[in-house]
C-alpha cells in the first residue's frame, strides 16, 4: 500500500537533517570495501554488494573494521560526493560515532523497533537527529 | 588547578535541544569541563570536547575522567591527516602528550624503494600536522614496552588493535577500544569518557576458554587468538596454558584476538593481573559460556589463514613492531647464512639503535635483510610486494596485506626465517 506516513522516535548521535531514499543493509559495514568512486558496495557476499550507498538513508545493523580503514573510507566517499545523507544504527561503536560527529554526517540509533517492520529500500526517509524524529514515507 | 574542582550537575549543552528526555543519558560535566565545551579554552579543545562527549553520551557515560596517557593509531590516511590538520587549524595543542603509531620511515625506504610523490607527501603532512599537535613521534605501535607504559589501574585513551587489549589485559590498565580520532580528541582535551571497559562491571571475564591444547611456542598463542568463532563474544578467561607465558606470547594472543574480531579484554588466571585466580577473573560469577578449543582448532585455524607452502618471494616480520627478543632471535638465525628472498624485520627506533650497539642490526644487514623503524606493513611503500607470496610469522599481517594485494604462508617465527633463507617454505 502506497502513500501511507508514520513518525518515529530515534535517538540523536550526530546532529542534523537529512531526507531521501532509505537502504537497508542486512550486515555490518565497512566503508572502506565501498568504492569511492560510486558509492557501490563492493565487499564480496554482503547483502548490498553491486547496490550504491550514495545520498541514501543508510539503515543498517552495525559499522565494523579497524578505525583507520573504517574512518578513512567514510572520508574517500564524502570527499567525492558519495557518502550516505543520514545513518541509521541499531549497534553503535566509537569509531562510527567519532566518524559521523566530524564529518557531519546525521547519525541515530534506538529507533522504534516498529521502523523496521515497515522500512524497504526506496522508501522516502525524512531524519531530523536534534529533534530525534524519523518520518517514513512509502 | 583545572578540572579538579567539585563536579557540578550541568547539563551538557552540546547540541541544542532537551538532552533530559526519558531515558536518555546525560553526561554531567565539571565547570572547568563545562568551560571547554563553551569554547573558553579555544575552538579545538570546544572541537574534541563535543566529540567526546557525544561519543559518552551514546554509551551512557555519566561524566568525564581526567585520562594520564594517550596512544594514537595515526595511519597517515587521508582522514587521519584531515582531522588533525583540522585540529590545528583550530589552535588544537595536547594537554597529554600522545604517542604514535609507525606510518613509513621515507629517507630510509626510499633508497630501496619507489615510493609516490603523492604518498610521500600524505607521509609528511601528517608528521608535521602531528609533531605541531604536540605529539610525541616515536612512530611505533608497542608504546606498553617503551615510551609509554602505563601502570595498574591507569586511566587512558588508546587506539590500535594489539595495544589497547594488551595495556587492558596484561597491565590492568583501562582504556576502551578508541577509534584514532577519539584519542586525538582526549588527547586535546585531557579528558575521556567513562564507559565500556573503564568501568569495573565490564572488565569481568564472561566466557570460559579451556584451552585443551599444546602451546609450544609464542607462535601456538596466535593461532589461539584467531579462534575467536569458537570464542565468541566477550571477555574470555583462558585456562590451560602454560604456566609464564612470554610477553611475546601475550602480544600475540591479544593482537589476534582483537584483530579476528574486536576483544578489548582477556584473563589468563596467574598470570594476568585482574585475575590472580579464576574465581578473581570471573568477579565471582559463573561464565556465560564455556568452550573448549583443542589442537585441532588450532590446526583448522592455521590452514585458514595461511596459504599453502610454495617459492616465497619475501619475508615480513614486525605486526606488531618485533620487541628486542624477537630481533634478535631473527639475527641469530640469520647471522652467517645468505638470504634468498628479501627480509623485513620492522621495529621500534629504540630496538633499532639497541640492535646496531650490539651487532645484531651487522647479522641481519649482512645476511641480506632490513631492520627498519617508524613504519607498519599496511602503508603504500610496499606497493612492489602487490601481486607476491610472502612468509610472516603474524596473522595480523597477512590479514591486513591482503588489502595491498599481498599473500602469505603464515608460520612460527623459526621457520618463516628458515624459508627466507631457502626462499620456499617447505
Amino acid at each position: 500500500m502506497k502513500g501511507r506516513e508514520s513518525t518515529f522516535n530515534c535517538h540523536m548521535i550526530a546532529e542534523g537533517r537529512a531526507g531521501g531514499e532509505a537502504l537497508v543493509s542486512q550486515d555490518e559495514i565497512l566503508f572502506y570495501l565501498v568504492d569511492p568512486q560510486s558509492g557501490i558496495v563492493i565487499e564480496k557476499g554482503h547483502s548490498l554488494e553491486g547496490k550504491s550507498i550514495a545520498g541514501k538513508i543508510l539503515v543498517f545493523p552495525a559499522g565494523k573494521g579497524s578505525s583507520s580503514v573504517q574512518v578513512d573510507g567514510l572520508y574517500q566517499l564524502l570527499r567525492r560526493g558519495n557518502a550516505p545523507r543520514g545513518m541509521i544504527i541499531e549497534r553503535p561503536d566509537t569509531i562510527l560515532v567519532t566518524s559521523a560527529i566530524i564529518m557531519e554526517i546525521p547519525l541515530v540509533d534506538r529507533v522504534d523497533p516498529a521502523f523496521y517492520e515497515l522500512v524497504k529500500d526506496g522508501d522516502r526517509l525524512e531524519l531530523d537527529a536534534g529533534q530525534g524524529r524519523l518520518t517514513w514515507r512509502n | 588547578m583545572p578540572g579538579g574542582g567539585e563536579r557540578k550537575n550541568r547539563v551538557c549543552s552540546l547540541f541544542s535541544f532537551d538532552l533530559m528526555r526519558e531515558g536518555y543519558c546525560v553526561v554531567y560535566l565539571t565547570e572547568y569541563e563545562q568551560e571547554m565545551l563553551d569554547g573558553k579554552y579555544g575552538s579545538a579543545s570546544k572541537m574534541a570536547l563535543q566529540v567526546q562527549v557525544a561519543v559518552g553520551e551514546c554509551f551512557g557515560a555519566k561524566r568525564l575522567l581526567e585520562a594520564s596517557r594517550v596512544h594514537v593509531a595515526s595511519s597517515n590516511q587521508e582522514a587521519d591527516v584531515w582531522f588533525a590538520e583540522k585540529l590545528l587549524k583550530l589552535g588544537g595543542r595536547c594537554r597529554i602528550t600522545p604517542t604514535v603509531n609507525p606510518g613509513f620511515n621515507l629517507s630510509y625506504l626510499s633508497r630501496y624503494l619507489s615510493i609516490s610523490r603523492e604518498d610521500a607527501g600524505l607521509m609528511e603532512r601528517a608528521r608535521r600536522a602531528y609533531r605541531d599537535l604536540g605529539a610525541l613521534l616515536t612512530l611505533s605501535c608497542t608504546p606498553y614496552l617503551e615510551a609509554n607504559v602505563p601502570r595498574f589501574g591507569e586511566i587512558l585513551s588508546y587506539s590500535e588493535t594489539s595495544v589497547t587489549i594488551y595495556v587492558n589485559s596484561v597491565i590492568g590498565a583501562r582504556t576502551n577500544r578508541e577509534a584514532v580520532q577519539s584519542s586525538l580528541c582526549a588527547a586535546i582535551t585531557g579528558r575521556v569518557p567513562e564507559y565500556g571497559f573503564l568501568l569495573n562491571e565490564n572488565r569481568r571475564g564472561t566466557v570460559l576458554v579451556q584451552v585443551d591444547a599444546d602451546l609450544r611456542s609464542d607462535f601456538d598463542y596466535q593461532l589461539l587468538g584467531c579462534c575467536t568463532q569458537k570464542i565468541g563474544p566477550g571477555v574470555p578467561v583462558f585456562v590451560g596454558l602454560p604456566a609464564n607465558p612470554s610477553q611475546e606470547a601475550l602480544i600475540n594472543l591479544g593482537t589476534q584476538l582483537n584483530t579476528t574480531a574486536s576483544y578489548a579484554m582477556f584473563h589468563i588466571p596467574g598470570v594476568t593481573p585482574e585475575a590472580p585466580d579464576l574465581k578473581a577473573a570471573f568477579a565471582g560469577r559463573e561464565p556465560e559460556r564455556v568452550v573448549t578449543v583443542t589442537d585441532d582448532d588450532l590446526h583448522e585455524i592455521h590452514q585458514i589463514i595461511s596459504q599453502p607452502p610454495q617459492k616465497i618471494d619475501f619475508a615480513m616480520f614486525g605486526c606488531p613492531h618485533f620487541t628486542i627478543r624477537q630481533v634478535q632471535e631473527v639475527a641469530s638465525l640469520v647471522r652467517g647464512k645468505k638470504l634468498a628472498a628479501e627480509m623485513w624485520v620492522l621495529t621500534s627506533s629504540l630496538n633499532r639503535e639497541l640492535a646496531r650497539r650490539t651487532g645484531m642490526l651487522q647479522d641481519i644487514e649482512q645476511a641480506g635483510g632490513r631492520l627498519v623503524e617508524d613504519t607498519c606493513i599496511d602503508q603504500p611503500c610496499w606497493s612492489h610486494l602487490k601481486g607476491k607470496v610472502g612468509v610472516t610469522d603474524s596473522p595480523k599481517c597477512a590479514y591486513y596485506a591482503k588489502m595491498r594485494g599481498m599473500d602469505f604462508v603464515v608460520r612460527d617465527l623459526a621457520s618463516c626465517v628458515q624459508a627466507a633463507v631457502k626462499g620456499e617454505v617447505s
